[in-house]
């Protein structure tokens, strides 16, 4: 196991020569011609993220450090509360994945009093959060991730008429009706953009990466992506109305009790359910005629770096079973771990078949599966702004005391973090004393691994109609990809579930919640909520006396991927997969975002640029109103 | 309590609380007809600060029905409580609302109110960033990071100096002199950025409860000593707009009526748009009826749940919260909190996750205390008022428990 704790290898530190630094405020350059680049905001993600990279010569990363700038306090706002109130406020942690938490704190309250919850419940928790999987995963690729593969000025020199054929093309690859299709269409679509262009001031689109080499689709392809990101905000609205037919509003839905659901009445009315099989029907439509070819379309034009192994953190160590070496560019720890998600029967918690399978794929080892054993998840506070108490601790027992420290003020006012203590709001979470990744492409992994014949199908799919090698998947388009094929298949599966839905109530069954005895259950009690957010394994651990939370610590898919280094330097899933990578320009962190939006960060973070020694350069002096 | 008592307590909860006037009269709505128009003949004149196509056009291009905004004007013309001879100055004003820019901040907050807007349907969200508002900087939407992000904010305060309304969203934390939140390479504090991007801003606009209240973070013990943006800035116009999230349409709302008016819409004493938080929920709750009738949901799924009884007894604060959910709902009027028989959690008054947001009605709630502050919620109600109908409500509550139970033993 110890292979993959790969720590960023420094070399000896250089005497400190005098650092011929050129400064320019969010990156410099250091005696060796490494430029130190700081990244904030990190826009277009949940939350505040800074990365600060350092960049060598060759215009290759070869150190990155993710820092989340903002904290709460969640979780200690919800000790000492009544446990039946806290799955409303930890909703609260994230307006994006809205109503993940929610579920994820209500069933460690479920967990704790043995509750199993009735068939209808289960079934609406399902398409509440199946609906989310979509609406999230669709705004995800469209309106936070497309950028860093679309150019929006370069769709204005596109021919109408040929994008047309090209959408069209896709399409087939992917064996399904375009979403748009008419060659007027894209003509009126471009029209808008050429004039909104043309007036100067780009709103949301000023200042963007445009024009830069990293952008490889063609104004054709350009055009496809812009049409479809303006019409994925349409969708997106009634895909959200799908969490709110059974949810009551989103974001943060409102219908989900610790035994089961409040909607008896909505899941009784025949309209309803036709409302949402039809926008379900719809959403389906867009996602196979436009998300799925768009994503044929940039797997293909980014297969290079998605199979460059010279661009990989872990290209030469890691070989999978497929005789081939896998990992390219973003390809990062190649170690996924799932919770898994989706409960298939009524046996109850961590007993169910479920949809998404629960295990652990270590070191791009795709011929094993490990199973999770729970007691070997833990945090450690070595580089977070937290008090520790000196050993990595069980969520159960895990302490949430800030302890700031501040970065490193220069005199110009621009500030970088102190990598070596502690430089993140986030914990560093690990798994038997390892970093492991989380979200989409494991949930993937770990399924195919299982031998889990659905996802096999839907992978060999998209792998047989693209022509691409099943390598090009552990890299950064193939996080991208992962979560794409991932969306259809949960699409399809509503389907089933929506009907079952309907036909139990049919049968007479309106159960909605379990009763229980309140203060007896609550005595004293611990309960463990761990499923998957879309972004990846999520765990709420909760303990419970006389009535009320004790304690309470969340892990969420951001915390396993964008966590600082563990005790011993194990680097995490963001730092890893930004290592290696190539970037066009220094000055345009195109190539640094694409990687960090292609995990889906649900964060306040940032990304700054440091030395090849992972040290800052001696030339920063503590401002003393940040050192506490 | 004599039956008097209970009496009164029943009326004050079974009459309307009409906090807002809808009619004042003739010659005050053809002064403020006037005035509108005026102001929307002026910005007329402006050239549109991008030189945007103009929003009919586009609508016109984009296929969608001009009768189904003409229907948008209306709903949103009575949403803003404006007699209906107002609606063709609602619809202009939507067509020149790109002379408003737009910057809006996030701090310590979910981004669910982004996401919100994100699914305003009238206008819809593609109109809104492309035609309608020049939205110059949004942290979740918009292209660029880090230094060019930054940069298009610096230009975007410069060139719109004083014209530009700022939108907020999270709460600003003070603890730790304020490095429980930093933005930017140069590591500013949210208040500190708070400040200085409000200093220039035409008007600040706080959206959801955090940046209006505090929200979640401000929820005892506040660990980071968060408060609302009120509690900051000072000394400019200042709208709230709470709720969590708030409702895309009342953000609408207020852009709208001040590119129609010119002015802040009148407020109440939380600096709430007395058109969306004018009334309390229990006022124009469809399950009202049966709050009436002493009908109520006594545990969920029961058959009082299958029936759409009233959720008092299973801790909805309607009858303590002013919004305009129970109109307008939410995801283009599909469904609301009470509607899913939940009920509601007093979502945008002040420290409701310390006072309302448990499963329980007020009386024998298992909560922490409130972490004190003063109840100003509501203009019309004092605190004490609003306790003792708590107090009353639970009281008329229990009385129909009582008699529902004799009922089905035969005994009334
Ligand atoms: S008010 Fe609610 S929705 Fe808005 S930022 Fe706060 S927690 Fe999120
Ligand atoms: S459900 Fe709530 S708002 Fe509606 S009548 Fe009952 S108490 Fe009032």
């Amino acid at each position: 196991m110890a292979e993959n704790n790969a720590t960023v290898e420094t070399t000896e530190s250089t005497e400190t020569t005098a650092p011929a630094v050129e400064e320019k405020g969010y990156h410099k350059t250091d005696a060796n011609g490494n430029k130190h680049i700081i990244v904030d905001p990190i826009t277009r993600i949940e939350g505040h993220l800074r990365i600060e990279a350092v960049i060598d010569k060759d215009n290759r990363i070869v150190d990155a450090f993710s820092s989340s700038t903002m904290f709460r306090g969640i979780e200690t706002i919800v000790k000492n509360r009544d446990p039946r109130d806290v799955g409303l406020m930890t909703m609260r942690i994230c307006g994006v994945c809205t109503g993940t938490h929610y579920q994820r704190s209500i069933e460690a309250v479920e967990d704790a009093f043995n509750i199993t919850i009735p068939k209808n419940a289960r079934l609406v928790r399902n398409l509440i959060q199946g609906a989310l999987y979509m609406h999230d995963h669709l705004v995800h690729f469209y309106h936070l991730h497309a950028l860093d593969f679309v150019d929006v000025v370069a769709a204005t020199k596109a021919d109408p008429k040929a994008t047309a054929v090209e959408a069209q093309k896709w399409a087939d690859m992917a064996g399904h009706a375009p979403a748009i299709s008419g060659v007027a269409d894209f003509k009126a679509i471009q029209d808008r953009i050429i004039k909104f262009v043309k007036e100067g001031r780009l709103g949301i689109f000023g200042n963007g990466y445009w024009g830069n080499n990293a952008y490889k689709l063609t104004p054709e392809q350009n055009l496809i992506g812009v049409a479809h990101y303006l019409k994925a905000l349409d969708i997106q609205r009634d895909l959200a109305k799908m969490q709110a037919i059974f949810g009551g509003k989103n974001p943060h839905p409102q219908s989900i009790v610790v035994g089961g659901v409040t909607c008896v009445q909505d899941i009784q009315n025949p309209a309803r359910i036709a409302l949402f099989k039809q926008i379900l029907k719809e959403g389906t439509a867009f996602i196979k005629g436009a998300y799925l070819p768009d994503i044929y379309m940039a797997g293909t034009a980014y297969a290079k770096e998605a199979t460059d192994g010279s661009q990989a953190f872990h290209a030469t160590k890691h070989k999978g079973t497929l005789g081939k070496e896998i990992g390219g560019a973003g390809g990062g720890l190649l170690s996924y771990m799932a919770y898994g998600d989706f409960r298939l029967d009524d046996t109850g918690f961590y007993k169910a078949e479920s949809f998404f399978k629960r295990g652990i794929v270590l070191d791009g080892d795709l011929s094993k599966i490990h199973e999770i054993d729970e007691s070997k998840i833990t945090e450690d506070v070595t580089h977070s702004w937290y008090e520790g108490t000196g050993a990595p601790e069980h969520p159960y027992d895990g302490t949430t005391n800030p302890k700031y420290t501040g970065l490193e003020k220069r005199d110009d006012g621009y500030a970088y973090l102190k990598t070596d203590e502690k430089y993140s709001w986030i914990k560093s979470p690990l798994y038997d004393g390892r970093k492991v990744e989380v979200g989409p492409l494991a949930r993937m992994v770990v399924n195919y691994v299982s031998g889990d014949e659905r996802t096999k199908k839907y992978v060999e799919n998209f792998l047989k109609r693209s022509g691409l090698p099943i390598t090009v998947l552990f890299s950064t388009v193939g996080r991208t990809a992962g979560r794409a094929i991932e969306t259809e298949m949960i699409a399809d599966a509503m389907f089933d579930w929506v009907d079952e839905l309907a036909k139990n109530v049919a049968s007479g069954d309106l159960s909605t919640w379990q009763d229980f005895d309140f203060d007896e259950v609550s005595a004293d009690s611990k309960g463990r909520g761990m499923a998957e957010a879309p972004r990846g394994a999520l765990g709420h651990w909760m303990r419970i006396k006389d009535g009320k939370v004790s304690n309470f610590q969340a892990i969420v898919p951001s915390t396993w991927n964008a966590g600082p280094r563990g005790p011993n330097g194990e680097i995490g899933a963001y730092e890893a997969a930004l290592i290696g990578t190539k970037v066009e320009n220094p000055e345009e962190p195109l190539e640094i975002i694409r990687t960090i939006h292609s995990f889906d960060p649900c964060i306040a973070c940032a990304v700054h640029v440091v030395d090849t020694k992972g040290k800052e350069l001696a030339v920063y002096k503590v401002d003393p109103t940040c050192a506490f | 309590m004599s039956n008097n008592k209970e009496e009164s307590v029943k009326k004050l909860f079974t009459t309307q609380s009409a906090s807002v006037n809808t009619n004042r009269g003739e010659s005050y709505y053809a002064e403020l007809y006037a005035k509108c128009q005026k102001r929307l003949d002026e910005l007329k004149q402006l050239k549109p600060l991008n030189n945007r196509m103009d929003f009919l056009e586009s609508i016109e291009e984009e296929g969608l029905d001009r009768r189904d905004f003409l229907k948008w004007a209306s709903a949103t013309t009575a949403m803003l409580m404006l007699p209906a001879s107002f609606t063709p100055l609602v619809a202009e004003a939507a067509v020149l609302m790109n002379r408003v820019p737009v910057i809006w901040m996030e701090l310590q907050d979910c981004a669910g109110n982004s996401e919100a807007l994100l699914r305003s349907d009238g206008p819809q969200i593609d109109e809104i960033i492309l035609d309608i508002i020049s939205l110059e900087f949004h942290e979740t939407l918009q292209a660029a990071s880090g230094h060019q992000a930054e940069k298009q904010m610096e230009e975007a305060i410069e060139h719109f100096k004083g014209k530009y309304l700022l939108f907020v969203e999270g709460s600003v934390p003070l603890g730790m002199e304020g490095y429980y939140g930093t933005i930017g390479a140069k590591a500013e504090t949210f208040v500190d950025h708070l400040k200085r991007v409000s200093k220039d801003a035409a008007a600040v606009v706080a959206v959801g409860s955090c940046a209006t209240y505090g929200g979640i973070p401000a929820a005892a013990p506040n660990p980071t000593d968060a408060v609302g943006v009120m509690d900051i800035v000072k000394g400019k116009p200042l709208i709230n707009i709470p709720a969590c999230p708030a409702n895309p349409s009342n953000m609408v709302g207020v852009i709208l009526h001040y590119v129609l008016t010119g002015n802040v819409p009148e407020l109440d004493s939380l600096l709430r748009p007395k058109f969306a938080f004018g009334y309390r929920i229990h006022d124009n709750c469809e399950r009202r009826a049966h709050f009436d009738a002493g009908e109520y949901v006594e545990e969920w799924g029961d058959e009082g749940a299958k029936n759409n009884f009233c959720l008092y007894k299973v801790g909805c604060k309607g009858p303590m919260t002013f919004n305009n959910c129970s109109i307008i709902r939410y995801n283009e009027g599909v469904n609301w909190p009470i509607g899913v028989g939940r009920g509601c959690i007093g979502c945008s008054e002040p420290d409701f996750w310390d006072k309302y947001a448990y499963e329980r009605p007020m009386a024998n709630a298992n909560i922490k205390a409130p972490t004190g502050g003063v109840e100003k919620s509501v203009d019309e109600f004092g605190l004490g008022l609003l306790t003792a109908a708590g107090i009353g409500i639970g009281i008329h509550a229990a009385a129909s428990y009582v008699a529902g139970k004799k009922e089905e033993r035969g005994e009334a």
